[in-house]
């Protein structure tokens, strides 16, 4: 009686439990609900008329419960989801490694900028999100087109005679997971460079590091929880793009978002598209758990 | 600040500027110091000491002026290829190295020979008596191993010259006393020269065999400890240093062994003569330790050097008192409304002379105990 008394009387409505339950609910709400019904179409099977049936049926006072695991078998036997999965794992490990590549430089010398131009350069990063970032691919489609900007220019100066063949390729999918990912690796590796103490740079100087020899042993290591905030923010999101390998993509870049779509809107297979999904965030989940592990020891060591 | 010596110096600051933005942060700076010397740069900050050492250290490019370390000019040398090492002020060490492998940073970047760093990396902790901590990462040690890490780190590549930006600063002030001691007995045994900065007097006087006070980007007097504090060659230096008590008259009488100086307080008797001339407006310094301080005027058995005149001897009442176990610090507000501080060592325990508030006194002092400042 007394648990009930204590509901009563709302003393355990403190602030604090507020302020936590509101995005725990929202959590709940938008992302554990609609992924439990994914899961519950995955294990149905595709009904005549319905898109897909039922897991529980009452039918003269016995419970049945079916559960079809075929979906899943098929996409471990079918050698199409297999190679695009890996596929996808390949073109997200690509575009992590080049926005990488390119952002890292980028957020360095962002962060030794003086403190006044600091701000203009962040907010160059950001400027593409002004825009929409349809539009944005879209873009790339005009200058990456047999008459786009690019083969014009080349075709002008007499550098080629015939267009080179850029849209629809390996190419043109990764200038666009780059081009798109790259403030998401920036935004996290400025963040950490900024705040990296310069005497770390000075104190390895004064010991006798070469420039390059403290970049590698101390600045990169010292960076190491931005590194990888910028590569998981941009690789999870890279395994599942849809948008991009849709329209600057071709007929070899297989990505699983794009089957996705072809099993939800073309086959009409929900059942087996759901069994998609779920195997899409076990992909995603597994890099994220490492991810939480890592900064969980390290938030213990310090 | 003489440059001249017999042996050329070991490191030699010659007529050193930096400007920021215009500014000079170091004023024309010359300096000889020796082998083996702990030098001290001392000043309140701002004074361009951090900044003098900084261009020891290569981190800042002279504006004007020479650098040269042993019979080098290091000028145009970049911090890592100068044969110096520093210990930065909170240690800077690398977080995400272990002890061990902060001390063979340096060791590693020449290209020694794996065992060789290792039997130095060793040979290191043994010195600041770390050997256990060596797998340990920087913040799982108490400030007083972090400091010992960093200066273990800094003696590993043997420097010829060692530099300590405030080495004791972030340490608490019990534990400071003791580093400071075990400090200059690593550096001695080493035998390494050293030059450090720092703004605590207590630090600098009690660690370096000579000091140089800075003040607005210049070097105001270089001595040791004992000549800077007994003959400071200014009222900055005298007032930065310790307190005094400064007296502001003109020459009266100017003889080759004596002077006396007329202030407001009263005649000032001085024991040795200056380099001045008669009706030159002068200070005259008195340390509060040299003023003696009691109810009864002064017998004339006790004022041998100055009683005769009736000099040195001024008419004051307590306004405050500070107690500090080992002495008592006295504000005594004299007729002519100056106030002065003296200081009295409480040598027994228990006192029956002690003096008390609003008490009359005669505060006192000897001719031979005062220094005259003509700047």
């Amino acid at each position: 009686m007394s648990f009930l008394k204590n509901l009563l009387t709302l003393r355990w409505l403190t602030g604090r439990r507020v302020v936590i339950a509101v995005p725990f609910l929202w959590l709940a709400f938008a992302f554990l609900v609609p992924f439990l019904i994914v899961l519950r179409i995955s294990f149905t099977e595709s009904d005549m008329g319905n898109p897909f049936g039922t897991l529980m049926t009452l039918v003269d006072g016995v419970i049945t419960l079916k559960v079809k695991i075929s979906n899943y078998l098929f996409i471990a036997e079918d050698e199409l989801y297999v190679l695009t999965y890996l596929s996808s794992l390949k073109f997200a490990a690509i575009t992590t490694a080049l926005c990488l590549i390119i952002g890292y430089p980028f957020a360095y010398f962002m962060a030794r900028a003086k403190p006044t131009v600091r701000p203009v350069l962040l907010m160059l990063v950001m400027l593409p999100f002004w825009t929409s970032f349809l539009l944005r691919i879209y873009a790339w489609k005009g200058i990456l087109a047999n008459n786009g900007i690019v083969n014009n220019f080349l075709i002008g100066i007499g550098a080629i005679s015939e267009p080179l063949h850029l849209m629809n390729t390996q190419f043109s999918l990764i200038i666009g997971m780059v081009y798109a990912y790259l403030p998401f690796m920036i935004l996290p590796l400025y963040a950490n460079l900024v705040k990296m103490d310069t005497r770390f740079l000075e104190a390895a100087a004064d010991l006798g590091a070469t420039p390059l020899q403290a970049f590698w042993r101390i600045t990169v290591p010292l960076s190491k929880s931005g590194i990888i905030a910028g590569s998981m923010l941009v690789f999870i999101p890279a395994i599942g793009e849809y948008v991009i390998p849709e329209l600057l993509g071709g007929p070899e870049t297989l990505m699983i978002g794009r089957q996705l779509w072809d099993e939800f809107f073309t086959n009409n297979d929900w059942p087996l598209a759901s069994s998609v999904t779920v195997v899409v965030i076990l992909l995603i989940l597994v890099p994220m758990a490492i991810f939480n592990k890592y900064k969980a020891e390290q938030e213990a060591r310090s | 600040m003489t440059i001249e010596r017999a042996a050329e110096p070991f490191l030699l600051i010659r007529n050193l500027v930096k400007e920021f933005d215009g500014v000079r942060a170091v004023n024309d700076v010359s300096v000889a110091i020796n082998k083996g010397e702990i030098f001290a740069l001392l000043g309140s900050s701002g004074c361009g000491k951090s900044t003098l050492l900084r261009m020891l250290a290569g981190f800042e490019t002279p504006t004007q002026g020479q650098i040269t370390l042993a019979g080098k000019d290091i000028v145009s040398v970049p911090p890592y290829q100068r044969p110096i090492n520093m210990m930065f002020q909170s240690y800077a060490l690398f977080p995400h190295l272990s002890v061990w492998d902060n001390i063979a940073f340096g060791l590693r970047r020449d290209g020694l020979p794996k065992d060789e760093i290792a039997a130095r990396v060793e040979q290191m902790l043994n010195l600041v008596q770390l050997s256990a901590y060596g797998k340990r990462k920087p913040h799982q040690l108490s400030g007083g191993q972090q400091q010992r890490v960093a200066l273990a780190r800094s003696l590993a590549k043997r420097p010829q010259l060692l530099l300590l930006d405030e080495p004791l600063g972030a340490l608490d002030k019990k534990l400071r006393e003791r580093t400071q001691m075990e400090l200059v007995g690593i550096i001695e045994e080493v035998g390494v020269t050293c030059v450090m900065v720092t703004h605590d007097q207590g630090e600098a006087m009690s660690m370096a065999t000579r000091i140089a006070v800075m003040s607005e980007g210049r070097i105001l007097q270089v001595g040791p400890p004992g000549e800077i504090y007994e003959t400071p060659n200014c009222r900055f230096v005298a007032d930065f240093i310790g307190s005094v008590n400064l007296f502001t008259g003109s020459v009266a009488v100017d003889e080759p062994d004596h002077v006396i100086i007329d202030t407001p307080e009263g005649r000032h008797y001085v024991t040795h003569g200056i380099t001045g001339t008669m009706g030159m407006p002068v200070a005259v310094a008195v340390r509060p330790e040299k003023i003696a301080v009691q109810t009864e005027a002064p017998t004339q058995e006790q004022r041998a050097n100055a009683s005769e005149h009736g000099y040195n001897c001024v008419q004051g009442a307590i306004t405050a008192m500070a107690y500090f176990g080992n002495e008592t610090l006295y504000h005594v507000r004299l007729d002519s409304g100056m106030e002065i501080k003296v200081s009295r060592t409480n040598a027994a325990r228990h006192n029956d002379a002690a003096l008390k508030r609003d008490q009359r006194v005669y505060a006192w002092w000897d001719g031979a105990d005062v220094v005259v400042l003509t700047s």
